[in-house]
């Protein structure tokens, strides 16, 4: 019972290896305990539980290895985001020996079995990630059908800020059935800038025949979904978005209320609040049903999910919350759009 | 300045209240300036701390069942009783109690949440946080309205009116004692509510149900399946186990009795609480409340209630903190005048139980002269 990794209950991981790939990316290799459910598919990716500072903080991640047995260790890659605390520490401080928490391997960004014959893969920068599985999976299992052919175009700021460049590079060279296409946003005296779908055609003049799988940041996707939309081919790509987008409040409401919005999810109630309103108030007088109990932030009955935005304590005004933390709204006030789970 | 709530004591109950005047708003600006200060420090020392108790009540609740398993031997019968008592003491206070309080909850650790946690104990999670985190935390002492204040059947202030039946109550608190894990979860589910018209008596079946379900489980698990388990050492399995839900029901009567009954502690009635400010409403935490001393591994094993006023005062901070904000808290209410009702185990307890038999027979001393007839006059 004292090694985490025997839980069951509360699944974990030890950090095995932490390979640096680039400046701002690391390779974590993670060898599961007892409870984490095995046998991950290509593509998906992994709830990791990371104590910073005695404070459990989730993220998601794709997973980069290929599926492995039972048990074995698997990979994460993390690039450190400017001001993301939870990636910064992965990339910058986690040591090996480390114990992450687990969530179950999800997702169904994953390629079909047997693979198609014809397949295009469009990333852009991290993005890279669960496509990196897949063709890692791919060279692996040698159960490809003849002439398959799979192009990957790929955009990053250079070569050497290019997550698994060499790798790529080297398998583009020793793998018949791979091609690599590299785009540079920022390499070189002329930089290429983004790398826009509708440059896709020349680079890939059967694109339309091919299936896509696709990740990278919301901009690239949200392109990429507009021209596949537009040639009537949208069942033809596949997308990963890293973050589900949040759920914003939806800003509908009364313009001459007030404050901020705020948006009771499970009632569907849209609000507007003034920030110095204890959001147990805000929902009462919108006819939420609202746990509560002591009403001064000592009892925790009233607690409720946030969805969305940020809180502001009204005892200390400190601005806290992030989406999935249990909040009191007896003593605390919307800071900003908030959404809740009541 | 405070208005609403008198600091003359109002009875002769305790002495040594505060002296008239004491300036509340202040008073709650300095002890919101310790909470703000330990929120700002809370981090990764706190959170060992906590995994460091959780390790240890599994290895001693471990080896206690290892122990009672072979129990047939009488050093493994008392070794193994012995390591399941503390284990259940820990797990009941220092677990149970402060994460049910929320203690933990900004770990953001669905394993030790005041949410999912579910306890070693007959009452349900859920009812004991209404009765104790929000009736009692936000009523302290106040009579009428805090149930804590006798557990509905015990007289404990001279505010509340007297019956023959109180007569009986040194008696009734004696056999409380042993049985106070199945007491507490009686009257968690608040009876008395019902026939008050307090509780909807749909409510009180529905919990009805789900603690005769909580305690069966309990029950079966600690008289029935490890005993069962134990084989030919079944009997002494049983009697250990026994042994262990008694000493600890003994023991977290001590610590929750010696918390809020010494002398030194008020009562207070509802018409001085009308209208309370924050740092009123700190000022009752403190006079409702009484601390015991003594060294560290004896607050470990009281949940730390043993820094009752503190804990009154800030409920949701980590309870490993209550110890190094004491003097703080002292020195503030200190030089407000408060006073600071603290002893070491034995004079509380002692202190305890003359006010159960006190409070036992009516108001006889002419002590209640200097209140006005009428008690609403006061
Ligand atoms: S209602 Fe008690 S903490 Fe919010």
């Amino acid at each position: 019972m004292a090694d985490p990794l025997l839980s069951r209950r509360w699944p974990a991981g030890r950090v095995e290896e932490v390979r640096s790939e680039t400046a701002d990316a690391t390779t974590l290799v993670i060898r599961p305990g007892h409870g984490w459910r095995p046998a991950h598919r290509a593509g998906q990716y992994v709830p990791v539980g990371v104590r910073i500072d005695g404070v459990l903080h989730w993220r998601t991640y794709s997973l980069t290895s290929p599926p492995g047995r039972p048990g074995d260790p698997f990979t994460l890659t993390v690039r450190a985001l400017p001001d993301g605390h939870v990636s910064r520490y992965l990339a910058h401080r986690l040591h090996p020996g480390e114990v992450l928490r687990l969530g179950p391997a999800q997702g169904d960004f994953q390629l079909p079995d047997p693979p198609p014959r014809r397949l295009l893969l469009f990333t852009a920068g991290i993005g890279i990630t669960p496509v990196m599985a897949m063709l890692r999976d791919l060279a692996d299992n040698g159960r490809l059908a003849e002439g398959t052919d799979v192009l990957l175009v790929h955009s990053a700021p250079d070569p050497a800020r290019t997550v698994f460049g060499p790798e790529l590079r080297s398998m583009a060279e020793d793998l018949p059935w791979f091609r690599l296409h590299e785009h540079h946003t920022r390499a070189g005296a002329r930089p290429a800038g983004h790398l826009a779908p509708e440059q896709l055609p020349a680079l890939c003049p059967d694109w339309r025949e091919r299936d896509t799988w696709a990740c990278g940041p919301v901009a690239l996707l949200e392109s990429a979904e507009r021209l596949w939309g537009e040639e009537g081919l949208a069942e033809r790509l596949h997308t990963e978005r890293f973050r589900p987008v949040p759920l914003l409040p939806s800003g509908t409401t009364d313009s001459a209320a007030p404050g901020v919005p705020v948006h009771f999810a499970a009632s569907g109630v849209e609000t507007a609040a003034g920030t110095g309103t204890p959001l147990l108030h805000v929902g009462e007088a919108a006819g939420v049903a609202m746990p509560s109990g002591c009403r001064m932030g000592i009892c925790y009955s009233c607690v409720s999910p946030l969805l969305h935005g940020r809180v502001r304590d009204l005892r200390t005004g400190e601005v806290h919350g992030e989406p999935g933390d249990l909040i009191q709204t007896c003593v605390s006030a919307a800071s900003g759009p908030v959404a809740l789970d009541l | 300045m405070s208005t609403a709530l008198s600091t003359e004591p109002v009875l002769p109950d305790p002495p040594g209240a505060p002296s008239r005047g004491t300036d509340t708003e202040a008073l709650g600006r300095e002890l919101d300036r310790i909470r703000a200060d330990v929120l700002a420090r809370r981090g990764a020392e706190d959170a060992r701390y906590i995994h460091t108790v959780v390790a240890v009540h599994r290895r001693l609740e471990i080896a206690g069942r290892a122990a009672l398993a072979v129990s047939l031997l009488p050093p493994a019968w008392l070794a193994g009783t012995a390591a399941l008592s503390t284990a259940k003491i820990l797990e009941n206070l220092e677990l149970g109690h402060n994460i049910m309080h929320g203690q933990w909850d900004w770990m953001r650790d669905p394993a030790i949440h005041s949410t999912t946690w579910e306890w070693d104990n007959p009452t349900p999670a859920y009812a004991w946080k209404h009765t104790h985190n929000h009736i009692h935390h936000t009523w302290t002492n106040v009579v009428g309205r805090d149930r804590d204040l006798g557990f509905t059947v015990l007289r404990m202030s001279k505010d509340q009116p007297w019956h023959p039946f109180h007569l009986f109550q040194p008696v009734l608190a004696a056999l409380g004692a042993p049985l106070f894990e199945w007491m507490a979860a009686l009257y968690d589910l608040e009876a008395d509510a019902v026939l008050q018209r307090r509780k909807p008596l749909r409510a009180f079946l529905r919990d009805t149900a789900n603690t005769v379900r909580k305690g069966a489980r309990q029950a079966a698990k600690d008289y029935l399946l490890f005993p069962l388990l134990a084989g030919p050492s079944a009997v002494p399995c049983l009697l250990g186990n026994l042994t262990a839900n008694t000493v600890r029901s003994l023991w977290a009567h001590t610590v929750i009795f010696c918390g809020h009954f010494p002398d030194g502690v008020r009562s207070f009635t509802e018409e001085e609480i009308e209208n309370e400010t924050r740092g009123q409403w700190y000022l009752r935490q403190v006079l409702g409340s009484a601390n015991i001393e003594g060294g560290t591994v004896f607050h470990v094993l009281t949940g730390n209630l043993s820094h009752q006023i503190e804990h009154h005062l800030f409920p949701d901070l980590p309870s490993n903190r209550y110890a190094e904000i004491a003097p703080r808290v002292r020195e503030v209410l200190t030089a407000h005048g408060i006073p600071y009702t603290t002893g070491p185990l034995l004079k509380q307890y002692a202190s305890t139980w003359a006010r159960i038999c006190r409070m036992a027979l009516p108001n006889l001393h002419r002590a209640t002269q200097s209140r006005p007839q009428g008690e609403k006059a006061a």
